[in-house]
């Protein structure tokens, strides 16, 4: 029996990070450190395949397994253990994380070469693989939340690598600070859902929480604010409206780092876990709008920032935030397992496009314009080629992967009567397809424009081995989903149906019958795509004077978008700034300061003053105590007379 | 102690024996000559160890299914006012016994080579406070309670106002008028207990807490909350709960590390014990009457101590003023008055005196080489000091409350508390107090980027050498703590969850006393309950 060796497969990478971090440094030997590193996800992987091999051969029902490790935290009516339960979904995501986890370690071990902190990079991937499988395993929200949180440290970690390094207007550590704390904004909301799950079911196990859910009546108001709660959270993590805007920073990592963690993994967690708890949002219809609205909005205002960008990692990023706007929009109107299965074709094709850009990043000696760029197709064949899949698979060209799960998305949005919805989707199918092939023009096409003294050439083997696979990957990885309108059997909505059974009874969703309708959609989304494709084509691929006239044209517009809708300068001004200066100049010097300690001074000073009037009375000049001794006993002698 | 005789007395002495090691190496320590420098920090280090593991193998033997206080000792001391030596142990005031026991041979070690004038007495002085700290949390007599909360007093005085920096003195006297100002009213109210208690029939004097924890919740309402109150203030300037707090910079920062690390470490949690031990069991009803008000106070401290700590120019002020929100998360939970909550307050508590006793030592490692903790004088240690920037890395993110680690365990579970509590009834408290985590992550990761990232620029840094053995050894131990109570907490959560339970049992039967007298339409007592 497999499963029962999961844990393993969650403990082998924290040990690899033990090893790594403690004695990395004297291994003295990248491979050694990189064998190490590498192999611990190697392993969790086959223990992986070979679970799901033993759920593949067994009957439906008996395909969901908890294994029990210890009792983590107890204390009063809370009691949480460290137990992972291996499902459909979790399985799922296991071998995606294990999976594309390995090849990017192996990558890495190209891409990392010479690099002093080689070791520490090794032992930070390894806690993030292990944290990750926490994430995605875990049988309760507790732990769930150690992996979530978790992830997070190792993002901050990893895009704070290069510590000493500047980064656009300041520092790496800039950027890790920021994806770290507004992470953190997200986890209060994950918090607060925790808190509430606990009061409403007595219980923070998926297990009887799901249970006990199912058992409410849809609209239940306590369940839309738990949804939404959860919902902050995952806006935190997968980078969505309001939240996004440590994503694109994020890219200060080292490009491994960029397509394991902010492509591939941790950021689809919110997508696990609004999955995983499908039966709660199923209940709360109005935060499935929101869900569903969120991810249109993200998908479509990303896109846009995408095509005006010129850092070839900054698109990539925002074209992550925008598929996973996507997603979200999947889980919000219902569609959980088109949802995941974008997740999933994503960590193939985007994982795959990172390290392209990585590969690229490599031989142009860590310049990363691409206006600095042009006519790399003859120095990096293997990379210009696995690239074009890539970028044809993102832009939804049949029979390519992300056609699959984009189409489903779109038509999942129409079925569910989302029109305004289903059209922002298909425009960001077109913006998408033309900021990818403007990407891929500007890079490989075209005329050389970067200065002679470099010398571009192909990356070694272990950097263009996993450029392979995965673009292998890109290219089949949407069989798995073949609709049944084009005869598919879609095997992974089937596979994943006991996990969203409850959920689906709840909307009374059943499985849609082929309409014509459908294969006018497809038409028109791959339309557009094409469309994409052709303009950018025309624009990029050659030395064409349009993108100038345009960008003059529209002046305002092009800058707007140069400057990513200026978020983050309004987080600036309406929020960071009047925090601190407040604190500074109202709560530190004014309240502390000025008042309390001011306060506690003045009793001091009063008593002190007392004191002084008093003391006069001392004078220590016997007369002047004989004199008043006299008055006083004058005084009572006095008193007893005239009494 | 002529009068001395025994009234009860069970298992062996090993409370006195945690309490007289310490005593006892003080005393041989003002019988040496002050020039045997090396050997005053041995005997120093030995007996603090020694005590240290006596204090382990309590912890072994200790009962944690058992609510009951253990290992009690009583010895009659003054008879006509029926005060004794009476102490005992319960989870919770194992747990900080234990705490404390651990925390002093670190201090001391960690002021191996900077503390080197007038060494004698400062090493004598520790072991004096060590003494001091521990009788609070064993005592289970208000009088003796009283003369060890002020003896304690009196070393920490001398260890800020002697060793302590530039403005010392200053602190010092700052710090031992606010805590007299609460205490001197805590005696009184102690006085009008014993007095109370043989106003009732068939009483006599007492301060024996025992006895008072049975009579106390019968007070009438109107008496109950200022006598509450006199215990609570003094308990909450030493906390300190906002806004008493402003002697806690001031001493921090003026302290030698070693003097901070028990303050923060330790003394703190004197005021938090105080809340559990006396103000909540003896006073049940007026504890109701004042819960939204300290829970209130509690959550502003949380925010304000973390904002104000976020502009902090000097990195001790800047610890200094984050235990004024780390130990409100404490109040808030205590004030939950539920299991998780009190719990969570119990195991936060030795959460903060391990990473804040942990940060202020990290804080005077780096003051002992470059003279200045002004954060604007670093930037870019990792680089040339990369073993001290992972092992402060490490103990950030426990304050900062990482999954995984000590400080999230306590957090979550006193927020959880919080939330769930039907005394607080809202959800506001905890809403609010929750936003603390989000603060925390910018003080803590803010501070930590302007002194570890970035280049190094500043020549003056680039002399630095990294931790020596005898630093790596003092962080170690803590670190080790660290990572234990956040993967398996039960540990120690197990030990107190049985006086916990006991403790919240205690306010809510009160409680519920008066709802079935309400029932039965005792009109008397439905006046108490207000």
């Amino acid at each position: 029996m497999a499963h029962q060796y999961i844990q393993y497969a969650v403990f082998l990478p924290l040990a690899g990070f033990l090893i790594n971090g403690l004695f990395g440094r004297k291994l003295k030997s990248e491979l050694l450190v990189g064998i190490i590193g590498s192999s611990t996800i190697g392993i969790g992987f086959l223990i992986a395949a070979a679970t799901f091999l033993e759920m593949l051969g067994s009957p439906p029902e008996e395909r969901s397994h908890i294994v029990n490790l210890f009792n983590w935290i107890t204390a009063g009516d809370l009691s949480v253990p460290v137990a992972y339960q291996v499902d459909q979904l979790s399985i799922l995501m296991t071998l995606i994380v294990t999976g594309v986890g390995f090849l990017i370690h192996v990558y890495s071990i190209g891409y990392m070469h010479g690099d002093p902190g080689f070791w520490r990079f090794f032992a930070y991937l390894n806690l993030f693989i292990f944290a990750m499988l926490n994430l995605v395993l875990a049988d309760n929200f507790l732990l769930l939340f150690l992996g979530w949180e978790g992830v997070g440290l190792c993002s901050y970690l990893l895009i704070g690598f290069w510590y000493d390094r500047k980064f656009e207007k300041g520092t790496t550590g800039d950027a890790a600070k920021k994806a770290f704390i507004v992470n953190r904004i997200g986890d209060f909301g994950f918090l607060i859902g925790m808190f509430l799950i606990f009061t409403t079911f007595g219980s923070l196990n998926f297990e009887s929480v799901f249970a006990h859910a199912s058992t409410l009546s849809v609209g239940t108001p306590v369940v839309m604010w738990i949804t939404l709660a959860l919902f902050l959270g995952a806006t935190g993590k997968s980078a969505q409206i309001p939240l996004f805007i440590w994503l694109p920073d994020a890219m200060a990592g080292p490009t491994p780092v960029s397509a394991l963690i902010h492509a591939a993994t941790m950021v689809t967690a919110g997508i696990y876990m609004v999955a995983r708890c499908s039966v709660l949002f199923a209940l709360a219809p109005v935060t499935m709008e929101v869900v569903a609205i969120v991810g249109a909005c993200t998908a479509l205002m990303a896109a846009s920032i995408g095509l005006v960008q010129n850092d070839i990692k900054k698109v990539l990023a925002y074209s992550t935030v925008s598929q996973l706007g996507y997603m979200f929009l999947a889980l919000g109107v219902g569609a959980f397992a088109a949802g995941l299965f974008h997740l999933l074709t994503h960590a193939f094709f985007k994982a795959l496009l990172f390290l392209g850009s990585g590969a690229v990043i490599h031989a142009m000696h860590q310049e990363q314009d691409i206006r600095k760029m042009g006519g790399l197709k003859s120095y990096l064949p293997t990379t210009y080629k696995t690239f074009l899949v890539g970028t044809i698979a993102i832009a939804g060209i049949p029979p390519l992967a992300g056609f699959f799960s984009k189409d489903e998305i779109l038509w999942q949005t129409f079925a569910h009567g989302d029109y305004i919805l289903w059209l922002m989707m298909l425009i960001g199918a077109g913006l998408t397809a033309f900021y990818m092939f403007r990407l891929l023009s500007l890079t490989f096409d075209g005329e050389k424009r970067w200065d002679s003294g470099k010398h571009p050439h192909e990356a070694p083997a272990t950097m263009t081995v996993p450029l392979i696979v995965l673009a292998v990957l890109s290219v089949i990885g949407g069989f798995v989903g073949v609709p049944a309108s084009f005869g598919g059997g879609n095997a992974i909505e089937h596979w994943l149906e006991p996990i969203f059974e409850k959920a689906n009874e709840k909307m009374s969703v059943g499985i849609h019958d082929v309409e014509v309708i459908e294969y006018i959609l497809m038409a028109l989304s791959v339309g557009v795509a094409l469309a994409g494709i052709y303009l950018a084509r025309q624009w990029y691929a050659k030395k064409s004077a349009a993108p100038e006239r345009m960008s003059t044209r529209f002046a305002g517009f092009y800058k707007l978008l140069l400057n990513k809708y200026l978020v983050d300068e309004a987080y600036e001004a309406a929020i960071i700034t009047p925090t601190v200066k407040g604190s500074e100049k109202l709560l530190w010097r004014v309240v502390d300061v000025g008042m309390i300690d001011w306060c506690v001074d003045a009793i001091a000073r009063a008593f002190g003053f007392m004191s002084r009037t008093v003391r006069v009375v001392q004078t220590g000049v016997a007369q002047s105590y004989a004199l008043v001794f006299l008055v006083g006993v004058i005084a009572i002698v006095g008193w007893l007379i005239v009494k | 102690m002529a009068y001395c005789e025994v009234i009860e007395m069970n298992e062996s002495s090993i409370l006195t024996g945690i309490l007289a090691l310490p005593l006892f190496g003080a005393m041989l320590i003002t019988l040496m000559s002050a020039e045997n420098k090396k050997l005053i920090k041995l005997i120093g280090l030995a007996f603090s160890t020694a005590s240290f593991i006596l204090s382990a193998w309590l912890f072994l033997k200790f009962n944690g299914a058992s609510s009951q206080m253990q290992f009690v000792e009583k010895y009659s001391w003054i008879p006509s006012l029926d005060i004794s030596y009476h102490i005992g142990v319960d989870g919770i005031s194992l747990l900080l016994v234990v705490l404390t026991t651990f925390l002093t041979p670190i201090a001391l070690l960690a002021s191996w080579e900077s503390i080197d004038t007038k060494l004698k007495g400062y090493v004598a002085l520790m072991l004096l406070l060590e003494v001091g700290t521990l009788g609070v949390f064993m005592a289970l007599d208000l009088f003796l309670f009283y003369v060890f909360w002020e003896f304690m007093l009196i070393p920490m005085y001398f260890i800020i106002g002697i060793w302590g920096g530039g403005e010392r003195i200053y602190a010092a006297i700052k710090f031992f008028l606010y805590t007299m100002a609460g205490s001197l009213l805590m005696l009184v109210a102690i006085i009008w207990l014993g007095y109370y208690a043989s106003t009732q029939p068939g009483g006599i004097f007492t301060t024996d807490l025992m006895k008072l924890y049975v009579i106390a919740p019968g007070i009438p309402m109107s008496v109950q909350s200022w006598i509450f109150l006199a215990f609570a203030l003094s308990f909450c300037i030493k906390v300190p709960l906002f806004p008493f707090h402003t002697w806690l910079p001031d001493a921090h920062v003026q302290a030698p590390t070693a003097g901070s690390v028990i303050l923060a470490g330790v003394l703190l949690k004197m005021g938090t014990y105080g809340l559990v031990r006396f103000c909540l069991p003896l006073f049940p009803f007026a504890t109701f009457t004042f819960m939204p008000y300290i829970a209130g106070l509690a959550v502003v401290g949380i925010i304000y101590g973390a904002l104000v700590s976020m502009v902090q120019a000097d990195f001790k002020k800047l610890v200094a003023y984050s235990s004024v929100s780390h130990l409100g998360f404490v109040v808030l939970g205590i004030f939950a008055v539920n299991e998780e909550g009190m719990q969570g307050s119990v195991i936060q508590m030795i959460n903060h005196g391990l990473s804040t006793g942990a940060l202020f030592l990290l804080v005077g490692m780096i003051y002992d080489r470059r003279h200045t903790r002004m954060i604007k004088d670093f930037g870019g240690l990792a680089r040339q000091m990369p073993i001290y920037a992972t092992l402060f890395m490490i103990v950030m993110l426990s304050s900062v409350g990482l999954p995984g680690l000590n400080g999230f365990v306590g957090e979550f579970l006193i927020l959880l508390g919080a939330f769930k509590s039907q005394f607080l009834g809202t959800y506001v408290y905890a809403i609010l107090g929750a936003t603390g985590v989000v603060f925390a992550a910018v003080y803590l990761l803010w501070s930590y980027q302007r002194v570890f990232f970035g280049k190094l620029e500043n020549p003056e840094n680039q002399k630095l050498v990294d931790l020596s053995r005898r630093e790596i050894a003092v962080l170690v131990p803590v670190i080790v703590f660290i990572v234990w109570i956040g993967f398996y907490p039960n540990t120690f959560l197990e030990k107190s969850a049985a006086a916990s339970k006991q403790i919240v049992q205690q306010v809510e039967n009160a409680r519920l006393g008066v709802k079935m007298a309400e029932l039965a339409g005792n009109t008397s007592s439905r006046q108490q309950a207000r």
